[in-house]
């Protein structure tokens, strides 16, 4: 029996270590340390308070997981247990999970484990659980709940105790696990316990009556309650564990993992008596990430170090460019830098260990925590204000944890204890300064070495050894060592994967970067890169546990890609032998050719004893390098080498004990570089790469400095790097190296297996066989050549169609073919069209080729199948803004959808006024991306559907860009933007950090338009499919599962090639893990990605998709012929630009679109007839029509297994495999449903109402049904206060978001996170209850991103907000009283006046709009882009009324004083504007003057 | 990375011509020599498509955008290698290719709507590539490239047209010993006695002879095949035998008076001229001189003896089209880009004088008592091709007399010329020409043929691409390990058709 859900079986596409979570987390303590009844029954109540932020899965009454941690309750403990327990603090206990049957098992382990410690077990005691209350999939589940008690034989009580509990634990776990059991110990603790279970939060109280009972009392309570993303929620992975609770996710997990793996062997404490090794492994294999992280902060703690610094070693602040930073704490920081990488990813992690409490926050704040402080010593800290109902006169002090801030309570002490004070306290602990200083050893202090030239004819052989081609030289190399930056192209890709491809592939090529979508978010590197670092130590690690000077003695690298010189330094550091620590070595990577794959396996088999010897001879620095490759000798791929060395020396515990540099021939674009440093690399030399622009330097190619354009191309690679990781939300290189965020694609199990350990591969494919095969094609060319013509390179062919080059789906032929049928109206053209795309997808131009229709059913007549009309339907075209497209194009697509019926989409552009109304122009699909743009009440009550994007294929997990260029003055209107100055769509939503921040945009964004399916925008990826299930469980209506391939956005190269898998796999999955979840029935599918024929759908359609959108087909039906220059505003057919000589060569006409999915729903009908099916509905997922060919004999497409698409165990005909009933969004009942209809009358008759109403934090979104429909009756909203509402209480999230003009809502009390998200022109004020004692400016009133994506309207917060206030703000006025960090982040518009303190990163990516801010710290601005101006006389008038406006809405004393001392305190504001703006600003200005003086006669004379 | 704004900054332009007056007073090439600036102006224009349809158009598959962009920078070595890396003559494409890749280059979509002229018109791809082929000449990157050891194999090439010229250069320098026979004084093939010095001067033919020579082709002038070697001779001496002998079988007519003197075909006119320019023969026996003369047909073949007959002092020329006159712009509905559309094409000769009538053709031609051509019947007639045949009705009432002293017919080619080499090898034709399957093979093992003589009267550029694709098949038969480039199928046509 298994105390979780059976996961998937393994013919599927689903692995259950891509669940995620995300969850609600606080905790209460009594900071005097008195324990009481009151503290545990305000954590539950606290629990319930989170509801919204967990979830459920099929079944209502079964939660995802929820729990409690408390002080052990003695008192209690020692009435009900039936042996005698010894005094308080001496024994520990815990609960241990069990079915009946594995009671003795658990009870034999343990006693022979405690025997071992010399412990005593004292008893056990079954835990009374009441399962009444629990739903049926969790009671299917449950287990038996025992508890155990154990006592030192010594005696030992508290820290000693838990060591001794902690190797019993351990070395119990271990066990049970290796028997296969499924049992599991909660805790076995001196000073906690935990309660928790596969429970909704109300039902931890109620199925634990102890919780409930009074005698159960605790001076501290931590409860968490998580939202996962597919229903398999289990007993044991709910939290809290037993030192953490977590919420967030840790995104560099298997890179940490292997790393302490490779700890392990130089662990050692006297801390932890005994040999360590018997508690190994540390981290349990295939936990959570949560519960790894959770045993190494125990390890580091119980090995000896305080909580805090345990925390703060996992989770450092982002300190590597601050600056501003005491130096003693930097070095603190850096010290600990080179003992270990940082546990990467967005998360707020609760802990205690019974004494002290406290919460620490990611680097990026992206996860949200409020505290306050009551005048009778309770502190509460919670994921969001209000959860524990506080008279508001007894509250003393709030506020939130910042980014890389810790908060902690000591009960000891009685106090809180603050950030600096902690950390001081740590820095002084040690000399680290002294110690880095002369531990750390800089390449700049190295001696030079001389430079090496290498000849025209030397670099080309090798060129071609390694497979450059003339198209990478072209295309990315030049240009990334001329601009120092990756370069940008347009419209997706539509080349085989490298596993299908007929050409010799780089190893590279077969892994795809994993991105963040949804469960946790991407970084935005480009305006908060502060928080990001490309610094890295490499060499030797030390014992871990027992940290000293020479910990660090290490080399300090800027940036891991190393230039030839800086190599040369590195292996010659010890050349003198005046380094032994860094003794270093080469080791050639090269291998006979003529042995094929069983030359290079021995040849790897020999490379890694050689290291294992080096590293036993005290060789600390491993230099792997295919250089010197000859006629007979081949270099093996370098990831294969450097993955291969890297996993044998992690299995042999030895990793760190090196720095694992490779010199490599092979490595020259970006995702090159991005997969060697995800497989182990420390450093990287691309040597080839550098020669190569040397060479060009020298031909003239590349015109500068050869110098210049090697660091330039450096940058370049480093600066995608940086992107790369940032898709996946790791914001640091040395955690990111190792880190296997890669997904394999095309490469089978065992090769996976042996030499990547841990990456998923899901359809098989090549080996080392077809790798070496592929090495020796290459290898071949360069040393054996027919002819004696010059040598050229391959052409390459990858990015740009060429005839020897890489097969595209779109080539002249098909591109001639689609526009011609389309345009001249014959069909028979178009099936030639299809006939000759399928005939290339079936020659493995995409996975679908390998599929077969087959059915057992009689074809049917045509005339039986249902009409092309109801097919149409079903029909979308893909978002694409306007602003991308032009006008011409996109009404184009939109008349030619709207006149079908099927479906147009926005893209994130917004829409024209003029459109937005008017049948045949609009876009029926309204997107909400990150930028905002033009999102307001009006464009989303008009939306049919309204889809968020979380990702797009073409650049998953990255934001967009309308470069300066494009945004002409009719854009930039649309977009409240302002003209020719860029605009950036942030990579993360900024009120999306993880899956319950989605499942409430979803709730918002319901309210904004209650008429309007909601979508959600994913790209395939391994765990698309349980992101999908989370995303139904958050209440999508629709979710949209993109392939890679599609996209038509600019994006960087590395993006289009080497993010996301193929539709078919990511929409197999989806569909797979929704049914097993039980949760298809309550959702739409939609699959987009580059579709091209009636086959496309119908194979979709059968993979289990309802609804299919169209970009690029449509696009070049409307004259697009694949010129991908789509970001330079040059498209020379009027397609993607906005300059109007160009837009005058549109050619594309409605019809020719009307057309085209004509054609294909005419396709789908005669292959639907073929298979004997009379309605799309009979087909959608109907799996078992599809089969995998059987007449592939050759070739690597050969060797692709999809058959784990094909799954279909467990479906009966009547598994819902398709949306059969709706979500339940639940909005009938909430506060905002009641006062919509309570307001109801005065919308429509007019005339003015308010309304009073209490609120609490579980009221959401209040205020927007009743603004959406405001927006409905009125679209330019109502006159000014003609409904108010007056709040009291805490507000729940999203207050006031869409709000149009006419609705003003004034709250007394607290708000949450997003307050006016996207607010339309209402106004919003908040101010502390009457009753609080605090000084509202220096306490906090709302969460973060409040105003995010404001269009208009006003807002004014008697107290400070949290992180990226104003965020992308684009006219709305605000007054508040201090913000945290990244204020006015992205704003276009708007004015925002700050009259406290600000957070750092202020104004990043500010391009319009002004801020004023009081006594303006000038280190917190970000001043990329912005001025700091004094302000004049017109900004002085302006500045008092919106403050004399902020005092009167919310009686503001910060105001006030310093309105009283007016205008001498506005010498103290500093204007914060954008350059460009404020010139553009002026141009206006002097135009509207001049036709002031032009026009001025005119009137005279009529005068 | 090409300048994206090129084409938005400079229009379409082609370096001048030498005046009327001047040129018709020689036998050189009508353009002047390129301006290096101005040519890499327009080498800025090329967009660098995602899809270059101009690289698709070509049969060669000449990397065009890549030497744009070389040519634009000013990489000009680079750019002959990328250009000799798809093309063994480049500078005869240059200068005789009616230049498919120009017409479906992106550029020219729209052009003929668009208000707007800047941006207007193909990129000039030809003219860009005879530039890089002259430069590439004065560089001295134009070079023997013998091959570093020879297979032991020998090759025989019929013909030394482009085809062969092409196949003879790729399969010397693959290592195999190859022999040029030529039943010709001179070698060519058509390029040497077809095409009018004023299009390509001779000493460019000769100066890839040279290279050739050097790369180790043994060349054997006046030597016919089948009459002075035996097929069988020639099977037996060699490992494989390419037959690139072309398509020059012109078209006759058939209308009353066709046997009249003084009505030569097109081919003769120009072999007969480029015989004298070459100093061969002392003077023309076919002169156009003072005399009325009448070229049907509306062709490249036609546009040449046009050239030739004003050189040679016409003293009237008037060009026969039984079509109308072509659209001056692409007509997208019927010749919807990119591809070749049926234009007004005006060449060079056009602007040096004539007269062309269309849709009209010949009804009679009348001859003076000595027998020798003085007049044509001709009337406006209308062509009807909707049954697959071609079927001329004349409009009543039209019929007129035009003066016509010498008629030139320059009305196409019907295939490989009936010779001995044909009868004796016993070859399954295909519409005139000699069939063969997809390795180039024809029906008799080990003889290849390629060109004209396999694809029918055609493009140089599609000699020269089945040249080195027919040269890539022999290397392969005879047992050659790594590939040679092979730019065209057996069965390859062009878009749209």
């Amino acid at each position: 029996m298994r105390f979780s859900l059976p996961a998937a079986s393994h013919t599927g596409l689903y692995r259950p270590h891509y669940e995620h979570d995300a969850c609600g987390v606080a905790f209460l303590v009594d900071t005097a340390g008195r324990r009481s009844h009151r503290i545990v029954a305000g954590g539950l109540s606290a629990l319930c308070r989170m509801d919204h932020r967990g979830a459920r899965g099929a079944d209502p009454h079964t939660g995802d997981g929820a729990g409690i941690m408390l002080q052990i309750p003695d008192a209690f403990y020692r009435e009900v247990v039936d042996f005698p327990l010894p005094e308080p603090g001496h024994y520990a206990t815990g609960l241990v999970f069990c079915s009946d049957d594995e009671i003795e098992r658990v009870r034999r382990t343990v006693d022979k484990y405690a025997l071992a410690e010399e412990a005593t077990v004292l008893g056990w005691r079954d835990v009374p659980v009441n399962p009444d209350c629990l739903g049926h999939t969790a009671r299917g589940v449950m287990p038996r709940v025992r508890q155990v008690f154990i006592a030192a034989e010594a005696g030992l009580s508290g820290l000693e105790l838990d060591r001794l509990a902690f190797a019993v634990r351990k070395q119990t776990e271990r066990e049970l696990r290796e028997r296969d059991t499924s049992a599991a110990l909660i805790t076995l603790s001196s000073r906690t316990i935990v309660y928790k279970g596969m429970l909704t939060p109300a039902q931890v109280g109620q199925f634990y009556t102890d919780l409930a009972d009074e005698r159960v009392t605790s001076a501290l309570a931590l409860v968490h309650s998580r939202f996962s993303t597919n229903t398999f929620p289990s007993w044991p992975l709910a939290h809290p564990y037993r030192m953490v609770a977590h919420n967030g996710e840790i995104n560099t997990i298997r890179g940490n993992r292997n790393w302490m793996t490779a700890r392990q062997a130089q662990l050692a404490t006297s801390a932890l008596p005994g040999r360590l090794k018997r508690l190994y492994p540390i981290c349990t294999p295939g936990a959570s990430d949560s519960m790894n992280f959770d045993e190494v902060v125990e390890l580091l703690h119980l090995g000896g170090r305080s909580l805090p610094h345990a925390m703060l070693m996992m989770i450092p602040e982002a300190w590597e460019s601050n600056t501003s930073m005491d130096p003693k704490r930097r070095e603190f920081y850096r010290f600990h830098a080179s003992l270990m990488e940082p546990w990467d990813g967005p998360a707020c992690v609760a802990f205690t260990d019974g004494t002290q409490i406290g919460a620490v926050l990611d680097r990026n704040g992206l996860r949200p925590a409020r505290w306050w402080r009551t005048d009778d010593d309770l502190v509460i800290l919670a994921s969001e204000a209000g959860v524990v109902d506080l008279d508001p006169a007894t509250v003393v002090e709030k506020g939130r944890l910042t980014p890389g801030r810790m908060f902690l309570v000591d009960t000891d002490a009685g106090r809180i204890i603050s950030d600096d004070e902690i950390k001081d306290e740590l820095a002084a602990e040690n000399p680290y300064a002294d110690w880095t200083h002369a531990g750390l050893v800089r390449l700049d202090a190295l001696p030079e070495r001389e430079h090496i030239v290498y000849t025209h004819d030397s670099v080309r052989r090798r060129q071609i050894t390694f497979g450059y081609t003339e198209e990478e030289l072209r295309l990315l190399v030049a240009p990334m060592a001329t601009k120092g930056a990756e370069p940008v192209v347009s419209m997706g890709t539509d080349t085989p994967i490298a596993g299908l491809s007929h050409r010799p592939r780089l190893l590279y090529d077969y892994f795809t970067q994993l991105f963040a979508q949804v469960t946790n978010p991407p970084l935005d590197a480009i305006r908060e890169e502060l928080v990001t670092s490309l610094g890295l130590t490499i060499g030797p690690e030390h014992n871990l546990l027992e940290a000293a000077a020479a910990s660090c003695r290490q080399i300090e690298l800027p940036r891991p890609v190393i230039d030839n010189d800086e190599l040369a330094k590195i292996l010659s550091i010890d050349a003198d032998g005046d380094m032994p620590g860094f003794k270093a070595v080469r080791v050639s990577g090269l291998y006979k050719a003529r042995l094929g794959a069983e030359g290079i396996k021995s040849r790897l088999v020999e490379i890694c004893r050689h290291v294992s010897e080096a590293i036993e001879d005290g060789v600390r620095i491993l230099v792997l390098s295919d250089r010197d490759s000859t006629a007979d000798l081949a270099p093996i791929p370098s990831l294969l080498l450097t993955a291969a060395v890297h996993q044998h020396l992690i299995r042999e515990q030895t990793r760190t004990q090196i720095a694992l540099v490779v010199e490599t021939g092979d490595c020259r674009t970006v995702h090159h570089a991005a997969v060697l440093l995800g497989y182990g690399a420390a450093a990287i030399n691309p040597y080839l790469a550098f020669e190569s622009i040397e060479n060009m330097v020298r031909h003239g190619v590349i015109e500068m400095d050869a110098r210049q354009a090697v660091e330039n191309y450096v940058a370049a690679l480093c600066r995608g790097v940086l992107k790369i990781m940032s898709k996946m939300g790791i914001s640091t290189v040395s955690s990111y190296c190792g880190a296997q965020v890669f997904e394999a694609v095309g490469l089978n199990d065992q090769f996976v297996h042996r030499y990547f350990t841990g990456t998923d591969t899901r359809l098989g494919g090549a080996g080392l066989p077809e790798i070496a095969a592929e090495v020796q094609q290459r290898h071949h060319a360069a040393y054996h050549s027919a002819t004696t013509e010059k040598k050229l390179l391959d052409v390459g062919g990858e990015y740009q169609w060429r005839r020897d080059g890489e097969v595209h789906l779109f080539n002249p032929e098909t591109v001639f073919m689609l526009q011609h049928s389309t345009r001249s109206g014959q069909y028979e053209v178009f099936q030639k069209y299809s006939r000759t795309i399928d005939g290339m997808v079936a020659d493995s131009g995409a996975l679908r080729g390998l599929l077969e229709l087959h059915s057992d059913a009689e074809p049917i007549p045509i005339d039986e199948v249902e009409p092309a009309e109801s097919i149409l339907a079903r029909f979308s075209t893909g978002a694409m803004s306007y602003g991308a497209l032009s006008s011409e194009s996109h009404e184009t697509l939109a008349i030619a959808m709207n006149r079908l019926g099927g479906k147009s989409n926005s893209g994130e552009g917004g829409e024209a006024e003029d459109r937005l109304d008017d049948p045949l122009r609009r876009s029926a699909v309204k997107q909400v991306a990150s930028g905002r743009f033009g999102v307001t009440s009006r464009y989303l009550t008009s939306a049919d559907d309204i889809q968020i994007k979380m990702a797009q294929g073409a650049k998953p997990g990255e934001g967009g860009q309308l470069p300066g260029n494009k945004v002409y003055p009719w854009i930039a209107e649309t977009r409240n933007a302002t003209p020719g100055v860029g605009l950036i769509s942030p990579p993360p939503h900024h009120d999306i950090y993880s899956i319950e921040d989605l499942a409430q945009l979803i709730y918002d964004l319901k309210h904004a338009n209650d008429a309007a399916r909601i979508h959600v925008k994913l790209v395939s990826e391994v765990g698309v499919g349980t992101v999908a299930a989370g995303v139904a469980k958050a209440h999508a209506d629709v979710i949209l599962i993109s392939g890679h391939d599609g996209g038509t956005g600019a994006a960087p190269a590395n993006s289009t090639k080497h993010a996301g898998t193929p539709w078919e796999v990511g929409l197999a999955e989806a569909q797979q893990t929704l049914i097993r979840n039980g949760l298809r029935d309550r959702v739409t599918v939609q699959v987009d990605g580059a579709m091209k024929t009636g086959r496309d759908v119908v194979v979709a359609a059968l993979l289990g998709a309802e609804e299919y959108g169209f970009a690029t087909a449509p696009l070049i039906v409307s004259g697009c012929v694949m010129m991908r220059v789509c970001h330079l505003d040059t498209c020379p057919v009027g397609v993607a630009t906005q300059n109007p000589t160009l837009r005058s060569r549109f050619t594309g006409k409605p019809e020719f679109v009307e057309n085209f999915f004509r054609y294909i729903a005419q396709e789908v009908r005669e292959l639907l007839a073929q298979l004997g099916l009379r309605t799309m509905d009979e087909a959608i997922g109907r799996v078992e029509l599809l089969r995998h060919r059987s007449d592939l004999a050759a070739g690597k497409s050969a060797r692709i297994d999809l058959s784990p698409l094909l799954s279909h165990d467990g479906l009966t005909p009547e598994t819902p495999r398709r949306r059969l009933r709706g979500q339940q969004h639940g909005i009938e009942t909430t506060l905002g449903w009641r006062l919509r209809e309570q307001a109801r009358p005065a919308i429509v008759n007019g005339g003015h109402l308010t309304i009073d109403s209490e609120v609490s934090n579980t009221d959401r979104s209040v205020g927007t049904l009743l603004g959406a429909e405001v927006t409905r009756r009125h679209p330019r909203g109502l006159p000014d206060d003609s409904i108010v509402l007056n709040l009291r209480g805490t507000a729940g999230q999203s207050l006031a978001a869409f709000v149009p003009a006419g609705v003003t809502i004034r709250l007394s009390g607290d708000a949450n996170d997003y307050v006016g998200k996207g607010l339309s022109g209402g106004r919003v004020a908040l101010r502390p209850d009457p009753q609080a004692t605090f000084a509202a400016d220096q306490n906090i009133i709302a969460g973060n991103t409040v105003l995010y994506g404001a269009t208009a309207g006003e807002l004014y917060c008697s107290g400070q907000t949290g992180e990226r206030f104003a965020v992308r703000n684009s006219g709305a006025v605000a007054v508040v009283e201090g913000v945290g960090d990244h204020g006015c982040e992205y704003m276009t518009g708007g004015t925002v006046v700050v009259i406290g303190p600000t957070g750092r990163n202020f104004a990043a990516g500010m391009s319009g709009g002004a801020a004023y801010v009081y006594r303006l710290d000038p280190m917190k601005v970000n001043t990329e882009l912005v001025d700091l101006d004094p302000m004049g006389a017109s900004d002085i008038a302006l500045v008092a009324e919106l403050l004399t406006v902020h005092h009167h809405e919310t009686g503001s004393a910060a105001a006030a004083r310093l309105l009283s001392d007016w205008p001498r305190s506005a010498a103290g504001f500093t204007k914060v504007i954008p350059g460009e703006y404020k010139r553009v600003l002026a141009e206006n200005e002097r135009r509207h003057a001049e036709q002031q003086a032009a026009t001025d006669p005119k009137e005279a004379d009529h005068a | 990375m090409p300048d994206p704004n090129g084409f938005l900054h400079h229009r379409r332009e082609l370096p001048p011509r030498r005046p009327v007056p001047i040129r018709l007073m020689d036998w050189k090439e009508v353009y002047e020599t390129g301006d290096e600036g101005r040519l890499r102006d327009q080498a800025s224009r090329c967009m660098d498509c995602g899809i270059p349809f101009c690289h698709q158009a070509c049969p060669l598959g000449n990397k065009i955008p890549e030497w744009n962009d070389l040519v634009r920078t000013g990489q000009w070595r680079e750019a002959a290698r990328q250009l000799h890396a798809t093309n063994n003559f480049p500078e005869f494409t240059g200068k005789l290719c009616p230049a498919p890749c120009e017409a479906s280059c992106v550029l020219g979509i729209g052009a003929e709507t668009s208000e707007y002229g800047a941006d207007v018109g193909a990129v000039t791809i030809k003219q860009i590539e005879a530039d890089i082929a002259a430069r590439a000449f004065v560089d001295d990157e134009v070079t023997p490239r013998p091959p570093a050891e020879l297979s032991g194999r020998s090759v025989a090439v019929v013909g030394s047209g482009p085809a062969g010229m092409a196949a003879a250069q790729q399969l010397a320098r693959a290592g195999h010993a190859v022999t040029v026979y030529e039943r010709d004084d001179a070698i060519g093939g058509l390029l040497r006695y077809g095409i009018p010095d004023f299009k390509l001067e001779k000493d460019h033919i000769d100066r890839r002879v040279d290279q050739l020579r050097a790369e180790g082709v043994t060349f054997v002038t006046d030597c016919r095949i089948g009459v002075d070697i035996t097929m069988d001779r020639l099977r037996q001496r060699h490992d494989a035998v390419l037959l690139a002998t072309g398509a020059l079988e012109g078209r006759a007519s058939d209308t009353p008076g066709h046997q009249l003197r003084g009505i030569h075909l097109a081919m003769d006119h120009l072999v007969d001229s480029n015989r004298v320019v070459a100093g061969k023969a002392p003077f023309a026996t076919i002169d156009a001189g003072d005399k009325h003369v009448v070229i049907i047909g509306g062709g490249d073949t036609a546009a040449d003896c046009l050239g030739v007959a004003h050189r040679q002092g016409a003293a009237s020329v008037t060009q026969l089209d039984s079509y109308p006159r072509p659209p001056a712009e692409r007509d997208p509905q019927h010749d919807p880009w990119p591809i070749w559309p049926t234009l007004l094409r005006d060449y060079p000769a056009h602007e040096e004088g004539g007269t062309r009538v269309f849709a009209s053709a010949v009804g009679e031609f009348i001859g003076d008592d000595a027998g020798h051509v003085r007049h044509m019947r001709i009337s406006e007639v209308i062509v009807d091709k909707s049954s697959g045949r071609r079927v001329v009705t004349p409009i009543e009432g039209t019929t007129r007399d035009i003066p016509a002293d010498l008629v030139l017919l320059a009305i196409g080619f019907v295939g490989t010329e009936e010779q001995p080499l044909l009868t004796q090898s016993g070859l399954r034709r295909d519409r005139g020409a000699i069939a063969c399957g997809p390795d180039w093979q024809t029906d008799a093992p080990g003889v290849f043929v390629a060109g004209d003589a396999h694809r029918g009267a055609s493009l140089i550029v599609w000699a020269i691409a089945e040249g080195r694709a027919a040269a890539a098949a022999i290397h392969d038969y005879l047992g050659g390990s790594t590939p040679l480039p092979s730019p065209v199928t057996y069965d390859a046509v062009p878009l749209g058709r």
